[in-house]
């Protein structure tokens, strides 16, 4: 290491100020951390940092304000876009997003999140899909993949028994309230810069009160998957983005037709 | 060609030695660590000098330990 360089001058890189130096409650390699610091850094650069108002879940993000360091607000299970509406409906001139995992807004919350959509409400809608339920040991989820094993689902998720997987931004995107809608994801980092992008133009269109602004990021679950991080980032690769691919679904409320 | 020289300093106690700023370094010079922080993880550390400060290991670490710099030589 060359110790010359390291001078405030020659800097391009570190931890936005605005997340706080409380370790993440995440497990080593989770998307969950990434996501949190793009958002911060859109948040950052924007200079809206006293303008923000985020809604934090429940599931693995729920100590999301310990890490944020805006106001936020803990919703309860699956409410988050109803807690969204209220504070955006109260405050107009703020900046309001939730952020919420896949067990917690495509299914406890999934009313919610369809109604906060159908009524275009102008908040910022951030999902983390990693298809299980994490926090409480790797359940299915409704975003659990056909013949994905879970501790709920030893032999596979059988999709004649259990449903199939519910293609929530997909779903969403067909609604009229719903003005940008995107997938993308955090395991490189060309994605992680594309991902920013993506929350950056959000935030830029929430201040112009189009609708919602969703973006799903498909993530790694390590532990629920019971593979090494980057291991899981491969299988995530080879499985999770053939069901959801990545890419622009809805832009400018016109649906991208491929 | 403009070279470019740089360098990351690692805050090894937050560190999970997760892994994933490895194989996204262009020139390999990120490794493990033998030894472990106060949690009981290996944490990563630069081992050659071919650094070029291209950030991406900070950009995909989820706990956000990485700060690089850069200098043009």
């Amino acid at each position: 290491m060359n110790i010359e360089m390291i001078k405030p001058e020659n800097l391009v890189y570190t931890k936005t100020k605005l997340m706080t130096d409380n370790a993440l409650s995440y497990c080593p390699g989770c998307g969950h951390g990434t996501a949190h610091r793009i958002i911060m850094e859109v948040i950052d650069e924007m200079g809206i940092q006293e303008d923000t108002i985020g809604i934090a879940p429940v599931g693995c993000s729920v100590l999301a304000y310990e890490f944020m360091n805006i106001d936020m607000q803990e919703a309860s299970h699956g409410r988050a876009p109803a807690l969204a509406t209220a504070v955006k409906r109260l405050w107009p001139d703020k900046y309001v997003f939730s952020y919420q995992g896949d067990g917690d807004l495509a299914a406890i919350g999934t009313a919610e999140t369809i109604h906060a959509c159908n009524r275009g409400e102008n908040i910022v809608m951030i999902f983390i899909n990693n298809g299980i339920y994490g926090m409480t040991g790797g359940q299915m989820a409704p975003t659990t993949l056909p013949n994905m094993k879970t501790a709920t689902s030893p032999y596979g998720r059988d999709v004649k028994e259990m449903g199939h997987p519910l293609k929530m931004t997909e779903l969403i995107a067909q609604l009229p309230g719903t003005y940008y809608v995107t997938r993308q994801a955090v395991h490189k980092p060309a994605n992680v810069r594309k991902t920013k992008k993506a929350i950056r133009k959000a935030f830029e269109l929430s201040k112009e009160n189009v609708g919602v602004c969703f973006i799903e990021i498909v993530s790694n679950c390590n532990s629920g998957w019971k593979m090494r991080p980057n291991e899981a980032n491969i299988w995530m690769e080879d499985n999770m983005f053939p069901f959801f691919p990545l890419g622009d679904i809805k832009v400018d409320g016109q649906l991208i037709t491929k | 060609m403009a070279k470019v020289k740089g360098t990351i300093v690692v805050d090894t106690e937050t560190c999970k030695g997760c892994e994933v700023c490895i194989p996204v370094c262009p020139t390999n010079v990120i490794a493990m660590s033998a030894k472990v922080n106060s949690k009981g993880y290996n944490y990563m550390n630069l081992v050659g000098e071919d650094c070029t400060g291209c950030t991406n290991c900070a950009v995909v670490c989820p706990d956000g330990v990485i700060t690089v710099y850069r200098v043009k030589v």
